[in-house]
Formats: C-alpha cells, structure tokens, sequence
C-alpha cells in the first residue's frame, strides 16, 4: 500500500488534480553520530479543499510532513510540490498554525490578529474593518483589547484560528492544535473550525493524535507507522457532511472507521512487540 | 470565509477571561516605614553632630540644608545641576542607543556575538573613570569629555543587557512569525525588540548611575562647572556641608529618574 500514492487507495472519487503533493518523500535526521529516517518513501496527495487528518505515534514524523508542505523543512530524496510547483520555501498561501503558543504576549488580542495584514501591508483602517470580522467570526468579539495572558487556552487558541483565518490562506497546514485543550472544549472548537471551514474550498492538513477528532473533522485519514515512517493505512470518512460534532459518534459509519483506524494502530504495537 | 454569523463563544466558564488580580499589600504602611527611617537617620545624625563627632567632618542634616537652601536661591545649584544632567542625559542617550543598535544587530547570530564577545568583555573590564585623563586630553575640559565618559560608562551595561535579551527570545515566536511571511527587519522590530525590553530596561535603571558616575568623575579631574566641580570645589574650601549638599542634591536627581524610569517600565509592560 506505502508504495502507491495513498489517494489511489480511494476509488469512490473522481480526484482532481492534486493541490499539495508528496511524491517518495525520504526524510532523515542526524543526531548524536547517527542517523535517524524519519520518513521512508512516503506518498501523499491532497486534493483541493479536502480535508486530511495524519494520525500516528508521537515520533512518527507528523509535523514533519508539515513542515516540509510549510516550506521551511527539505525533503533528503523525493519531491514535495504545491499547487504544481516545487515547495521552495515559505509560502503566503499556506498558513501553519504550531500546536505552540504564539501570540505576541505584549500585543492586544486585536493587535495579534493583525499581524499578518501588517506583514501584507495593508492600510490600517482596513486591518481594523477585519479584525473586527474576524473577532466576530471566530466568537471572540468584545476581546480584541484584552492581552493574550488575560485569555483562556480555548480562547487564545481562537485567536491564533482567527490569525490563520484573516489573510484568507488557501491551505491550512494544522499541527495538533487542540492538543491540550480538555475534551468538551476540544469539541467546541472542532465545531467552529469545522463551520469555518464549510464552503471555504480550503484544503486543510490536520495532524492529531485523536482519532475521534479525525473522523469528526476529515475527508480522510492517513495512518502513520512508527520509524521508518511510511503510511500504514487510509481511511476515507463517509460520513455525510455537515456534521454535527456531538452525533457524529452515533453516525451508522463512525464504529467502522474508528475500529479501522485503531487497528491499524494496534498492528504497530504488535510489530513493535515482535 | 464566507460563513458571515457571529459565533457564539460555546462554553461559558471555560472562555471567561481571567480575572485580573493585582496585589499592593500595605503600600501605604511601606512609605510610612520608609519615612520613619529617614527621620531616626537624619536625627542621629544631627544628635551626634557636634556633641560627638566634630561638625568639621561631618557636618550635620540642619547646615546641608542651609547650604542646599542658599544655594537653590541663588540659582548656584540649579546651574551645576542643570550641566551634570545634561552631560548624563546626553551621554547616557548615545551610549544605550548605541549599545542597543549593537546588541540587536549582532545578536541573532552566534557567530557575531562569539566573535565579538572576548573583545567587548575585556574593554568592559577597563574602570571607566581610568579612561577619564585620556578623554579630557582628547575632548578638553569641556562638556565632550564627560558626555563621552557617560555614554562609554553606560554602554557596556546595556550592551550585556540587552544581548541577553535577545538571546533569550522564545524561538517559537520567530518561527511562526516567518511562517506569515514576516521580514527579518519585521521579526526584528516586532519580537525581538519587545522581547528584550524587560533586559533593556534593567540595563537602562542599572545603568542610569553608571552615567551620573562617568560624567561627575569627568568633572571633578577638569571642570569649572557640574555637581562634581561643585564637590571638589567646597571640599577644597573645607566646605563639608556643602559636599554633602552637592551629592544630596544629586541623590535626589538620580533617585527622581529612576522613579520616572519605573514608571514608564510599568506603562510599557502592562501586558504583563
């Protein structure tokens, strides 16, 4: 299966041509003398505006698949391509939102949001206009004064989506960006990013350790192995959308994808116990 | 984005801002402790005077003040003042200025700063005021030499400061930052500076001293005019009320900036 490009693996779907690609991807570090693959051949295609969640062990290279897409890692052999061009560095059009805090501790929420229109130079009446819209949009409206330290996790978390959100990337690269959030405010949130999401056309790469959260949010789900990484499992999700994130668990098709995903987790264990 | 309804924030406790909490335990009884050891100083001091200890050496709190008090009428103190705070000011503007520019040019690379570091290191070793004789031989004995000494007293503090500063920044922020599409001179601006301006600002109030000691140092070797030429100037005349009067004046001088320095250090880090 690792040696076919995973969206193959789907044969329900007409698939446009691929928007990001990752075409026998190898990826190895060098630490203390030795030599570490990360990534071994690893073959991704990402059509646009779908939604793709990455699960995997902790180690497994997740972010580095991202970092790679987001321009500021290179692939040691294979080609990793953007909208038909080779990713060569950082991209405006893709946005990446770390599983880090990153918010300007000495700017205002408003000010944060705003970082990116500034960087883009745009005039500051404009900025102004959709700060305020996107505050609104992301329910964060009436806060734009307050400093990121006055905020709660879920709400900074909030203004980094809506910081990702305002210069209208098409593609949103997200790595574990809920991660420690507990699990109803982890819900809240899935729910707003996935109305935010609804009708965009943007393709967003999801990488998560949570595999209710990828049914709940993806199109489809890829199944990291442990290192040498290479994709173990693809799991389409056909459950129709929109969906509600607290009946998605009830939906007719969520125990097979979970039971499939976890699987394909638990044959790792088993390896790695052989 | 075309999804334009406001969302309402979801659950309630959880997204609640978190109340603000600022602690001033007992400020005003700290004033009031404050006061009180300033007066039991003050009245050792003029109990002592004369009954103890001869008025000759150490004068006592009730002649400085007479002296402070002729002094501040006949505008004697506020001209030598009004020269040593400027030579400071000046001096101690291009010197952090200076070192600030510096810090943050060569700061981001390891290389610069390991380059540079054994040379800065052993010049900051140099007692500043050894420098003082060289200067007034360059500078005259004009306001240069003393401007010079501030900023050169000064600059070596901030320098430290400030490099540490930018050291210290959180890498994460800079990431996600050239993740936007942000400029160096954007990062520079925006994280980098901000983020080393708690350390700038320990370096301004450590160094602001630093500056009065360079330039009164410069003035007592070769002046005519400054709180230092007015020190050597009454010690010459066995005029021990007015040295204490001198330097009295210039605590108060020094101790007046350091507050405004608090607070604008308080202004500028209320996202704290």
């Amino acid at each position: 299966m690792e040696e076919s490009h995973a969206r193959v693996e789907d044969p329900f779907f007409e698939q446009p041509a691929p928007l990001a690609r990752l075409c026998h991807v190898r990826k190895s570090f060098v630490s203390g003398g030795k030599r570490a693959e990360i990534l071994s051949d690893i073959n991704i295609d990402v059509a646009p505006g779908e939604f793709v969640s990455i699960i995997g062990p902790s180690g497994s290279g997740k972010s580095t698949i991202l970092n790679l897409l987001a321009g500021i890692d290179r692939p040691c052999a294979g080609t990793v391509s953007y909208d038909g061009h080779p990713v060569a560095g950082v991209s405006g059009s893709i946005a990446y939102l770390t599983q880090h805090d990153s918010l300007l501790p000495w700017r205002t929420v408003a000010d944060n949001i705003a970082v990116p229109l500034e960087i883009r130079k745009m005039p500051a009446a404009e900025r102004q206009r959709a700060v305020v819209d996107i505050l609104a949009k992301v329910g964060l409206a009436g806060y734009g004064g307050h400093y990121p330290r006055q905020l709660s996790g879920g709400m900074q978390k909030r203004a980094m989506l809506a910081r990702t959100l305002i210069y209208d990337p098409r593609t949103i690269l997200m790595d574990e960006p809920f991660g420690p959030l507990d699990a109803q405010l982890k819900l809240a949130l899935q729910a707003e990013l996935l109305r935010l999401w609804t009708g965009t056309g943007k393709t967003i790469i999801f990488v998560t350790h949570d595999i209710a959260e990828a049914i709940t949010l993806s199109d489809r789900v890829l199944v990291l192995s442990a290192q040498p990484t290479r994709i173990k499992h693809v799991e389409p999700i056909r459950i129709s959308r929109p969906r509600d994130v607290h009946e998605v668990r009830f939906a007719p098709h969520f125990e097979g994808h979970y039971r499939a995903l976890w699987n394909a987790i638990e044959m790792r264990r088993e390896e790695a116990a052989a | 984005m075309n999804t334009a309804t406001a969302l309402p924030v979801v659950v309630d406790g959880m997204n609640a801002p978190i109340a603000e909490t600022v602690a001033t335990p007992a400020r005003d009884r700290v004033v009031l402790y404050r006061m009180v050891v300033a007066a039991v100083f003050l009245g050792v001091w003029q109990a002592v005077s004369g009954r103890l200890i001869n008025p000759f050496w150490c004068s006592s709190p009730l002649d400085i003040a007479k002296t402070l008090w002729t002094w501040t009428q006949s505008g004697l103190l506020e001209r030598h003042l009004l020269v040593t705070f400027q030579e400071t000011a000046i001096g101690f503007l291009i010197g952090s200025v200076a070192a600030i520019a510096a810090a943050l040019s060569i700061g981001r690379s390891e290389t610069a700063r390991r380059t540079v570091d054994p040379f800065v290191t052993a010049v900051y070793g140099v007692p500043k005021v050894a420098l003082a004789p060289l200067f007034i031989m360059w500078f005259g004995i004009g306001l240069t030499p003393k401007i010079v000494l501030a900023a050169v007293s000064v600059f070596f503090l901030m320098f430290f400061n400030t490099m540490s500063g930018v050291r210290q920044v959180d890498c994460r922020l800079i990431e996600a930052m050239t993740l936007m599409g942000a400029s160096p001179l954007y990062i520079q601006k925006q994280v980098v500076l901000p983020a080393a301006l708690p350390w700038i600002f320990t370096g301004l109030k450590l160094g602001l001293p630093y500056g009065f000691v360079g330039a009164v140092a410069a003035e007592m070797m070769a002046s005519n005019q400054g709180i230092g030429f007015l020190t050597q100037d009454s010690a010459g005349q066995f005029n021990t009320a007015g040295v204490f009067a001198a330097l009295f004046a210039l605590m108060a001088v020094t101790t007046l900036l350091n507050e405004g320095l608090g607070w604008l250090e308080r202004w500028l880090f209320r996202w704290r």
